[in-house]
């Protein structure tokens, strides 16, 4: 399977990634390459194999319902670029 | 040409568990911004998902209780897309292997039929943040305290055919998960939310049209008036010669329309993976039947137990088993009477649900208590007052004035069931009243009525009624 210009242009949107025009060719390759590499093991007979959901042979761990984290909202937005009464800014969006 | 409409509803109803699906921060509403997000919730690096067990018994709960399957294996995944109210870039979801899969519900129709809806899902996820668009000076405000808390979607089969089919199921799931004890269902809140899949075809095609889906309707009123407006404008789009487009829209309550949000080509691909971070969730049979052990009494088999333990009609079991708050009140107050159910219906569902609605009361802080009610009823029962003079007992016990003895009491309220006392009265107002009397023994009978009206008011209305009706027929008769 090959993938195009436009192919490209839209995973790196999905993922918000800004992708020169330059560079588009070679994503293309690269890209199209791993769906290949995928192609090739969609000839194996899979009939009767359960889908793995994880590479480890082990499953999940509940944790109790209990609340152990305290309130550090002071050190968290420390970081963040832009605060106001208690809320993290951010560029306006509107749905 | 004659359409049918096609509904399934997506119900996201928060889990009351304490802390967070995946870490150690606190649910609880009102909390100032963002005090109650960690690090899990803020998606900082390094940090890792640990499943709430609470959460899993609570989507267990609501399994049995549909008489869905329980998977035994199910699997954590990644939705992806990016919003600021959503700071890893995806949300822990589940997509090909959820937890609960193809229950069913009964709901009750208007004309008294039942049907049956299926559910084909419901999985665990995670809530997002809030995102405050008031004005910071042109920036948008996060709140992330809502960012992690664990949520049931509830996916039915596109099996409901009218706007009022799906407000029935959606009540009908809304009391199912509060007599679980899993959701607190206040909608206000957005603790209980729901997406309406609508699509409309010519009756009697099999084929589904193209369906929309509006978003995040918060209220019984408001899914139903978003329904009746998409249903409306699918037809008029069809009917002008065009087609519907797969999209996602908004009701606004206040101009009463659903609007296109975005279109489904445009935007969503959500590239769903199975999350590395979390393990399959395995579930075995001890762990599913420590949870059907702790289920309770279901809405419809109280529902049925009204109505062969009491007598009621199946529409008074029906709205006094739809909360279980409700129905234990109805239950203590039939106790309290000594097994006066017909009245106990009559009184939660008439003057006491009434008074509660008009003061927006909810019946747990009823000023009347089912003791007081209860004891109200016997005083019915044994004659003492009148169903009339209740009313004015009821009245006085709301407004604080004491139970119904002690108000029967100060105001004097007891029944009179002295005969000698009544045939007074009745005497009185037969002299009183010549003509009438004279109209009613040459065959005019309708008077009757006009006599037991005046004896009952020269005894204040507190003559026992049927006494009364006896007496008077004798008395009138006699010359």
């Amino acid at each position: 399977m090959l993938l195009n210009k436009s192919d490209v242009e839209k995973i790196a949107h999905l993922a918000r990634l800004e992708v020169t025009e330059a560079d588009i060719p070679l994503y293309a390759n690269n890209l199209s390459n791993i769906l290949n590499l995928v192609e090739q093991m969609n000839v194996i007979d899979t009939t009767g194999v359960e889908p793995m959901a994880h590479p480890l042979d082990a499953s999940q761990r509940l944790r109790p319902d209990i609340i152990t984290e305290t309130d550090q909202r002071e050190l968290f937005q420390s970081i963040a670029p832009q605060v106001e009464a208690g809320l993290y800014l951010v560029p306006k969006v509107i749905e | 040409m004659q359409w049918e409409v096609v509904i399934g509803l997506e119900i996201h109803a928060q889990l009351s568990t304490k802390s967070k699906i995946f870490s150690g921060a606190a649910t609880a509403y009102g909390a100032l911004p963002n005090t109650q997000a960690c690090a899990v919730d803020l998606g900082l690096p390094g940090v890792l998902p640990v499943l709430n067990g609470e959460a899993v018994r609570m989507a267990v709960k609501f399994g049995l209780a549909t008489g869905a399957t329980i998977a035994r294996r199910s699997v954590f995944a990644r939705k992806n897309y990016f919003y600021p109210d959503l700071p890893k870039g995806y949300q822990i979801s589940q997509y090909e292997l959820p937890v609960v899969a193809q229950g069913t519900l009964q709901i009750e129709l208007d004309d008294g039929a039942t049907k049956t809806v299926g559910i084909t899902r419901a999985h665990l996820e995670e809530d997002a943040g809030k995102s405050l668009h008031e004005d910071f000076h042109g920036l948008t405000g996060i709140d992330l305290n809502r960012a992690g808390t664990p949520l049931l979607e509830i996916v039915s089969e596109p099996d409901l055919r009218s706007a009022k089919e799906a407000v029935a199921y959606m009540k009908k799931i809304h009391s199912l998960v509060r007599y679980l004890e899993i959701c607190d269902g206040n909608m206000q809140e957005g603790s209980f939310r729901c997406d309406a899949n609508v699509s409309v075809r010519p009756k009697g095609q099999e084929k589904f049209g193209t369906r929309a889906e509006i978003k995040n309707i918060n209220s019984f009123r408001f899914v139903e008036k978003a329904i009746n407006y998409e249903v409306e404008r699918q037809i008029e789009v069809i009917e002008g010669g065009g087609a519907v487009v797969q999209e996602t829209r908004l009701y606004d309550p206040d101009k009463n329309e659903t609007r296109s949000m975005r279109s489904k080509e445009e935007a969503m691909d959500y590239r769903y993976f199975p999350d590395p971070d979390l393990l399959p969730l395995d579930i075995d049979d001890a762990f599913i039947e420590t949870v059907r052990g702790t289920l309770p009494e279901l809405p419809d088999q109280k529902r049925e137990r009204f109505i062969y333990e009491y007598g009621l009609t199946p529409y008074e079991a029906s709205v006094l088993s739809a909360s279980r708050e409700l129905a234990d009140f109805f239950e203590a107050v039939e106790k309290a009477s000594d097994g006066e159910a017909k009245l106990a219906a009559n009184w939660v569902m008439g003057d006491l649900s009434g008074a509660l609605n008009k003061s927006g009361l909810d019946i747990i802080v009823s000023p009347v208590t089912p003791g007081m009610l209860g004891g109200m009823i016997k005083r019915i029962s044994d004659n003492t007052i009148s169903g009339k003079i209740a009313k004015e007992v009821f009245e006085a016990m709301w407004n604080g004035e004491g139970d119904a003895d002690a108000v029967i009491e100060k105001k004097g309220l007891k029944q009179v069931t002295d005969t000698g006392a009544i045939e007074q009265a009745i005497d009185a107002v037969m002299a009183a009243n010549p003509k009438q009397l004279e109209q009613y023994r040459s065959g005019q009978e309708k008077l009757f009525g006009y006599f037991v009206g005046q004896v009952m008011k020269a005894t204040q209305g507190k003559a026992n009624p049927a006494l009364l009706n006896e007496l008077l027929r004798t008395r009138l008769r006699s010359r």
